[in-house]
Formats: structure tokens, sequence, C-alpha cells
């Protein structure tokens, strides 16, 4: 059986030729066990060596290929040509579209500009907060496999912005710090050997904050890690009402 | 587009630069205002949000109802003769449907919000989201046993 080709529609964007993206069209050959970045790769390799794109570990754990396909951000590594293709009566009717991750700045081709995605991460202070470090004599910080299930969910990130291009927030307000920073200041503040929940919590409470989010889930749905961002934030909202109550009813209690 | 850009990036981006020849340039696009219409999921969002101009009319509604009774017997007549017509009666069944989608929404999301342990255990979702049913059920049952035998 002979191998069948199909349309693959990319997104080109080469500021120093056009300063306006256009749709360039490959034929690739179909396979079964092809993934959409498979596709690119032949391309690159064997059709067209000006495209450029990200990609890395081909196993859906380094987060560098998130893309665009037919409009839905995935892990192109983790996407099946044979899933995204769309037929009508075992017919072709649509080549498969390949886009740059939707709500960030292009740079060239399928590649995105990532650094507004990495300060906010930073804003959020992701990593482990003590108000005082204990001795290296004193022997390290314990923890109980029950205590890492309470965040364990949230460490599953791997930063690869799919829930930013799914978010239509993100699209409107860019500067919302976004799903995946909220998710991830979600993992330390229930981190037991943490203790700079405060501190994130006056970041997290700022315009850019929470309150932004309107929970339209989508960020959830399409997240490859099950992170469930939406959730993290959620429970963020329901823990920064809860604290505001306590303060204004207690206020001499701790705050 | 060089405003999304700098915001994007969190700093300004100032574009006479003399270094702006080895800058990327960079493509960004706006979210147009009907971002929302084509997918379903979306739609059902906006949907949810627009519940609470339902939820608005409807409380409208209750401060001219209030109006009426403090302008005495006969404005009140006049007022419960209104809310028998056609026109209120469609726009209390519409708010009617929209508070009750949202409701349920509501408390089908609680669970995401709500993570409650009881011990070592958490309670399942299936749980929280009953007891979130079965206490609006009582709540709206008091209220109305109160209105229809009073």
């Amino acid at each position: 059986m002979g191998v069948t080709n199909i349309a693959v529609e990319i997104f080109r964007y080469r500021p120093e030729e056009q300063s306006e993206p256009v749709f360039q069209t490959y034929e690739v050959p179909f396979r079964k066990d092809w993934v959409v970045l498979d596709a690119l790769n032949f391309i690159k390799d064997d059709l067209d060596g000006t495209l450029s794109f990200r990609w890395s570990c081909r196993m859906g754990v380094c987060g560098s290929c998130g893309m665009m396909v037919n409009g839905i951000p995935v892990l192109t590594c983790a996407t099946f040509m044979e899933k995204v293709l769309r037929r009508s009566h075992g017919a072709v009717t649509h080549p498969i579209r390949v886009e740059p991750l939707a709500n960030f700045p292009v740079i060239r081709d399928l590649i995105i500009d990532m650094n507004g995605f990495m300060q906010k991460l930073k804003r959020v202070k992701p990593w482990i907060i003590r108000a005082e470090e204990k001795p290296l004599s004193q022997g390290e910080y314990r923890q109980t496999p029950a205590q890492l299930a309470e965040y364990k969910q949230y460490s599953m990130c791997i930063n690869c912005m799919l829930c930013y291009s799914a978010c239509p927030i993100v699209g409107l307000e860019p500067g919302f710090f976004g799903p995946a920073a909220i998710a991830l200041a979600q993992r330390y503040n229930f981190d037991n050997r943490d203790q700079g929940k405060k501190q994130r919590n006056e970041i997290l409470s700022e315009d850019d904050g929470i309150w932004e989010c309107t929970l339209v889930g989508e960020c959830s749905v399409v997240c490859p890690k099950d992170v469930d961002p939406a959730g993290a934030i959620q429970r963020y909202k329901v823990a920064s009402a809860a604290g505001w109550w306590k303060s204004f009813l207690l206020p001499w209690g701790e705050p | 587009m060089v405003e999304i850009v700098s915001l994007a990036l969190g700093r300004t981006v100032t574009r006479n630069s003399q270094y702006f020849k080895f800058h990327p340039e960079l493509f960004g696009t706006r979210t147009p205002i009907f971002w929302w219409v084509h997918k379903w999921t979306h739609v059902r969002f906006i949907l949810r949000e627009l519940t609470s101009v339902a939820v608005a009319l409807y409380a409208l509604v209750l401060v001219f109802h209030i109006r009426a009774l403090s302008q005495g017997p006969e404005a009140y007549e006049v007022f419960l003769a209104w809310l028998r017509t056609p026109l209120p009666i469609v726009l209390h069944t519409i708010a009617l449907v929209f508070v009750v989608f949202h409701s349920v929404t509501w408390f089908n999301l609680a669970p995401r919000a709500l993570v409650i342990r009881i011990g070592e255990k958490r309670v399942p979702d299936v749980v929280i989201a009953a007891l979130n049913y079965v206490a609006w059920i009582c709540v709206s049952a008091v209220i109305g046993w109160t209105l229809l035998t009073a």
C-alpha cells in the first residue's frame, strides 16, 4: 500500500522578508504513527530548511513543542496527525493547520516570545520560602507522602504555556499572571515546608492576579499534565476570600 | 502591536533604539471582541456571564414591586395586574432559566474550589456537590413555604 500525501498548512513569519505572516502549504506523507511534530521535522529535513520551530524531548515532558493545531493549543509531539485530520466520508477535507501558540508575540514562524511568561512565573516566587533557614546540621525538611500528595498535582506543570493560549483572559489582559503561574504559586503554598504563603498572596491579590480569572476553564481542558490550573485558581480565590473575612471579623487575630 | 508586545514582555519597548536592527520584530494580534463565537464552550461561558443581566433585571422588578407597595393598596393592585401581562411573564421565565443555569453550573464547579479533608481523607467531589444541592433545595423550600403560606 502506497503512502498518501496530506497537506499541512503552516504559519510563516519572516520579519526580514515580509512584515505580515503568511500560510505556506506543504505536502507530507501521511503515516498513522506520525505525530504533528514528525511532519514538521519531515518538512524541515526534506522540504524546507528555513522553517523554524521549537522542540526537544518528543515525549511530552519538556514542554517546548506547544503549537496551535487546527486552532487548539497542543503539544505537537503528543498529537497524532490521524487524530487532527478533518475527514468527510473518508476523504480529507481540510489541511492540518499549524500556528504558533496564541496570545504570545511571534518571533519567527512557529516560535513565540516567552519572556512575558517567564517574568510572570518569577513574580509569584515559585520556590520554598522560609522565615528562617535552619542550619544544615539540623537535617532536612521532612515530608510525609500525604503532605506530598497535597501539592503533587500542581508540581506536574511543564511550562508548556498551552494554558496561556487557551485562556481568553490572557489574550484580553496581557498583564494577567495566567493559569500556570498561579497553579505554581499554589504548588508552593500547599507545600508544608514553605512559609511564603503571605508574600505570594500579596502579589496574587493585585489587579493582575487571581481576580482577573473568570473561570472559562479552558486552561484545564488543554493541560497535557492534568494540573487543573483553573481549579488551583478557584481554590486560591476561596482561600483569599476566607482570609479577608477572617481578618475583617477577627482583626485582633493572627493576620 | 507595539503596545501588545510591550505589555506581554512586561516592559517598554522603544522603537527608535539603535539596537532595534538586531531586536526581534515581533508579530502580535489583538483578541477580537467576538472571540467567543467560534467555540461552544466559549459561548456557554459568555451565556453564563450574561445571567447576571437577568438577575439585575429581576432585581429591578423587585425594586418597583417594593415601590408599588409603599404607594398604597391601589398602586400595588395596578402593579400586580401589570405583572400578569405577557411581557413580565416572559421576562421572569427567561430570568428563571438563566438563574437555574447559573446555579447548576455554580454547584457543579464547587468541588473544584472547595477541597475539604476529614482526617487524612479528601471529601469526594460528588459529596461536596450533593451537599451544595441539598442546601440549595432546603433554602428554596423554606423560602417557598414562607411565601406560599403567609
